[in-house]
């Protein structure tokens, strides 16, 4: 990372757990139940996020939709730019054909990360609707691309960075924006 | 035109000379050698001052494609280029098209040189009709016409019976036979020597024995038939060892050596296939190397030559198993003996003047030149710091093909008379 | 990214380099072997021009395979399409087709360092798809890779390497690769194959593959170019199969867990038996898949470095 400063912290880890409550509820209600959903994790953040949900589905539901993983580094456009040995694969054990695709990330920003999602996953399969959840969305669309669930708006600069930290894959829930040099940095 | 070459260090041990001299020459001679001459009127003089004035210098294996490969090297721009490198004679090849395997081949070359005026061309006429190594060639009529020594350079005389034959017949004629060594059936497809160079870079070896074997047949062929043998561009401590046995025996045996075959080895050529370095024979390994530099120091090998061989730049720019084999050598040849040998402190003046100019003119049966009134004034003068890096606009030769393209070297001629004309001036080649 | 920007030999290769290409070809695994569609637009809009100078259907197949999997834009040359056998130099060659903006070149020739002379008269990347008898690293990848997914790693494993090794392009990559990742590698051939200066590749040599059978991991057999042999270095192909050949009694004499590897095509019933080829041990058909794995992570990794 580069030289970078906290500037603030946006969500603590309480704001986190009921915005997932809230976006469970958006979806059974949007779904009319949980049958046929199935929550697709973005990597890496996504993936803990939509286990998060799912489990809050199920607690609410009763019924446990499938969570799967996608890895979208075969699909970026700005591969060129970063890109990295392929660490993580994607998994997805089940049927996406006729389901009711929940894709879930981290943050929502230009809008290609979701662009090559919505590629990789056309691939696998045709799904009867995908749906978009995200904790964050900073704006700055590139793409005429928007979110069905949001946690929270977070209005940002581009020379800004949303970091959001999700257990068990760091150490505790948050989301900051932390200043960083870097025009236009990632995610 | 005369000429009064002004305090430069004079070396020639046929005279026993090794100091400061003024030495004057006049039309085709030298007509004094003394402490200090005055310049008399319509005498140039030139400044010999830092500098060593030698005998003519000689490369006894050259080869200039002409006629045949006009597009690779003509005897004109052969010449130039031996005159930048400071020879007043060369000895080409007879590997021509048609091959220089009759008297009328030897006149042509003897001719257009003369015409060229830049350097004392030597021809060698063939063994056998077109190097096939099947029948004699009109060796007589070569003689007479001027061959200064023969040989089927290129290949070796395949049969030991044909090159028996040779080298009887040879026999009668007071001319030195020189063996380009090779077995054919041992270095077929070779193009790199065979060990480590040929496992690295995944191409068929050419085995030092596929040199070897060859040398010591035409040894024992030497012994029956009484012909003196001159090994061509020896490459191996082994061969060199042959050789040297000979030599204890008291047999008529001489042989020679490359620049490329003392300063480089196998382990020059990387991965970038630079076909420049592909010779035949190949580059050996440093071990061979520092044989071959203990022996020109020593006495055992007899001259440098350069093996000079000229090739147009679509025939070294592709892949190194179907490039030609051979670098041009006549202008790297003086600077590298002086930057690795003579400067570097292991090699005397007077020894690099036995290898490059006495010894290739005793083989070549070419009269001596010796620095003393009365000699041809077949000269060369040398500037032993000017320092240079071998560029292609360097070389005068047609074809720029050199094993030592981007090399940093110390010393030049910058001078030859060749027969009294100035052929080279002030590192100009004059034309 | 790689440590070297064009993939001409193996000895080039960092064991972090070989390392990143088998695990890069593993995450392609799931995307080639899936019920959906098995291609991704990592390399769309980039142009490769697969040059086979010398012909081979599988290498070409294989590349072209993992050319369309990776949606790269490509087409092939072949020796006898191409100008070349025209007389044409290969500069000129090379700069015509670089003056169509291609980002790659994969290479197959018949002459050890073309693919490193192309390089020269190109900016795009050039991948070695086996030159003469020098190197054939793309080979040596699939191989690692099939070897590695069997046993889980490669260091500490013990290779034999049986056949032609003098004119073997197979073993001028693989033996380095696997020196590299800490394998044991055996040179067995007769005298007539052994490599000229073994002593290059740093491994044990011997003539009697009944000497270390018993020992390898893998035994990997090289395919024994028949029509340029016969005569020359061996005396038959009966005598071959009898000495150097993997036979069932062979193959019973290996590690309960060991594998053959072969590169192909074979000769079945010279320098491997029918049934051998066709046993639980052999990796052959495993060997095919991961060419198509390794390829991609190849060229993925190479083009996805280039701006």
């Amino acid at each position: 990372m580069e030289q970078a400063t906290l500037k603030a912290q946006i969500m603590d880890a309480a704001a986190m757990e009921r915005a997932m409550t809230r976006i469970a509820h958006e979806i059974i209600e949007r779904n009319e139940g949980a049958q046929g959903v199935v929550l697709v994790g973005v990597l890496r953040r996504g993936v803990p996020i939509a286990e998060r949900l799912a489990a809050k589905i199920t607690e609410i539901e009763g019924v446990r939709p499938p969570i799967g993983k996608l890895d979208i580094s075969f699909y970026r456009d700005d591969y060129a730019r970063q890109i990295m040995p392929v660490l993580h694969a994607t998994d997805i054990m089940f049927p996406i054909d006729g389901a009711d695709v929940v894709l879930v990330d981290d943050v929502l920003y230009t809008g290609r990360t979701v662009r090559a999602a919505l590629d990789a996953l056309m691939d696998l399969g045709r799904p009867k609707t995908v749906q978009l959840a995200v904790m964050v969305d900073r704006g700055h669309r590139e793409l005429p691309i928007r979110a069905d669930y949001v946690g929270k708006n977070v209005p940002s600069s581009h020379t800004e960075d949303v970091r959001v930290s999700v257990t068990p894959l760091d150490e505790r829930d948050a989301v900051e924006i932390w200043e960083s040099k870097q025009e236009g940095s990632a995610q | 035109m005369a000429y009064l070459i002004k305090g430069a260090h004079v070396v020639d041990p046929q005279v026993g000379l090794d100091d400061v001299r003024d030495v004057l020459v006049d039309g085709k001679q030298i007509v004094e050698v003394a402490e200090a001459i005055e310049a008399g009127e319509g005498v140039e003089v030139i400044d010999g001052a830092g500098k060593y004035l030698v005998p003519g210098l000689v490369d006894m294996h050259v080869h200039f494609r002409d006629p045949g490969f006009e597009y690779k090297e003509t005897i004109y721009t052969g010449s130039r280029a031996a005159a930048h490198g400071g020879f007043t004679d060369v000895a080409t090849m007879p590997n021509t098209d048609p091959v220089t395997d009759n008297g009328a081949e030897i006149r042509y070359q003897i001719d257009t040189a003369r015409k060229a005026g830049l350097v004392h061309i030597r021809p060698m006429g063939a063994l056998t009709r077109e190097e096939k190594g099947e029948s004699l060639a009109e060796i007589g009529d070569m003689v007479m016409e001027g061959a200064s020594a023969f040989s089927d350079d290129g290949h070796g005389v395949q049969s030991a019976g044909m090159m028996k034959t040779c080298m009887a017949y040879v026999s009668q004629f007071d001319r030195v036979v020189c063996a380009h060594c090779e077995v054919e059936s041992l270095t077929k497809n070779g193009v790199v020597n065979s060990g480590r160079a040929a496992t690295r870079l995944g191409m068929f070896g050419w085995p030092p024995f596929g040199e070897e074997l060859e040398i010591y047949r035409d040894i024992e062929l030497c012994r029956s038939t009484g012909c003196a043998l001159h090994i061509c561009h020896i490459s191996t401590a082994k061969g060199l060892e042959l050789v040297k046995a000979a030599k204890a025996e008291g047999l008529p045996v001489t042989c020679e050596v490359t620049p490329h075959h003392l300063f480089l080895c196998e382990d020059d050529i990387t991965d970038a296939y630079d076909t420049n370095l592909k010779m035949n024979p190949p580059l050996r390994k440093a071990s061979d190397a520092k044989a071959l530099r203990d022996g020109i120091v020593d006495g055992s090998i007899d001259c440098v030559v350069t093996d000079h061989a000229p090739h147009a730049k679509h025939e070294k720019d592709c892949e190194w198993e179907i490039a030609f084999f051979g670098t041009i050598g006549l202008e790297t040849s003086l600077p590298l003996m002086l930057t690795n040998m003579v400067s570097a402190g292991r090699m005397s003046w007077s020894r690099l003047v036995e290898v490059m100019a006495i010894n290739p003119r005793r083989l070549l049966r070419v009269t001596p030149v010796k620095i003393e009134a009365g000699s041809q004034a077949d000269l060369t003068l040398i500037d032993p710091t000017h320092e240079f890096v071998v560029t292609e606009d360097y070389f005068q030769s047609k074809s720029k093909n050199s094993a030592f393209l981007g090399a940093h070297l110390t010393g030049c001629a910058t001078d030859v008379l060749k027969a009294g004309k100035r052929t080279l001036a002030d590192g100009v080649v004059v034309a | 990214m790689l440590s070297v920007r064009h993939l001409i030999d193996t000895n080039s290769l960092t064991a972090d380099d070989i390392t990143q290409i088998l695990d890069t070809a593993k995450s392609f695994d799931p995307i080639v072997n899936r019920k959906g569609i098995k291609k991704v637009p990592a390399l769309r809009g980039r142009t490769i021009v697969n040059l086979f100078l010398e012909p081979s259907t599988r290498t070409l197949k294989s590349f072209e395979l993992a050319e369309k999997r990776l949606s790269a834009d490509s087409i092939s040359m072949g020796g006898a399409t191409s100008s070349v056998v025209k007389g044409e130099s290969l500069a000129d060659t090379i700069q015509t087709i670089d003056a169509m903006q291609v980002d790659m070149f994969v290479v197959r020739a018949r002459l050890a360092g073309t693919p490193q002379k192309i390089t020269e008269n190109t900016d795009a990347i050039v991948i070695n798809g086996g030159d003469g008898k020098h190197q054939h690293p793309t080979q040596a990848m699939l191989d690692l890779y099939t070897i590695r997914e069997h046993f889980g790693h490669l260091d500490g494993l013990k290779v034999a390497i049986v056949g032609d090794l003098a004119h073997s392009r197979v073993c001028g990559s693989l033996a380095p690769a696997l020196k590299t990742m800490g394998a044991d590698v055996t040179l067995v051939a007769p005298p007539t194959f052994q490599v000229g200066d073994p002593s290059w590749y740093g491994c044990e040599q011997t003539n009697h593959l009944d000497d270390v059978i018993e020992d390898m991991d893998v035994v990997y057999m090289l395919r024994v170019q028949l029509e340029r042999m016969e005569g020359a270095a061996i005396p038959s192909r009966r005598e071959y199969n009898r000495l150097y050949g993997l036979s069932l009694e062979r193959e019973a004499r290996m590690k309960p867990n060991a594998i053959i590897c072969h590169p192909g095509p074979m000769n079945r019933g010279m320098e491997i038996d029918a049934e051998v080829a066709d046993c639980p041990r052999s990796r052959i058909l495993n060997q095919v898949n991961a060419g198509v794995l390794t390829r991609m992570a190849e060229m993925y990794l190479l083009l996805g470095g280039e701006e």
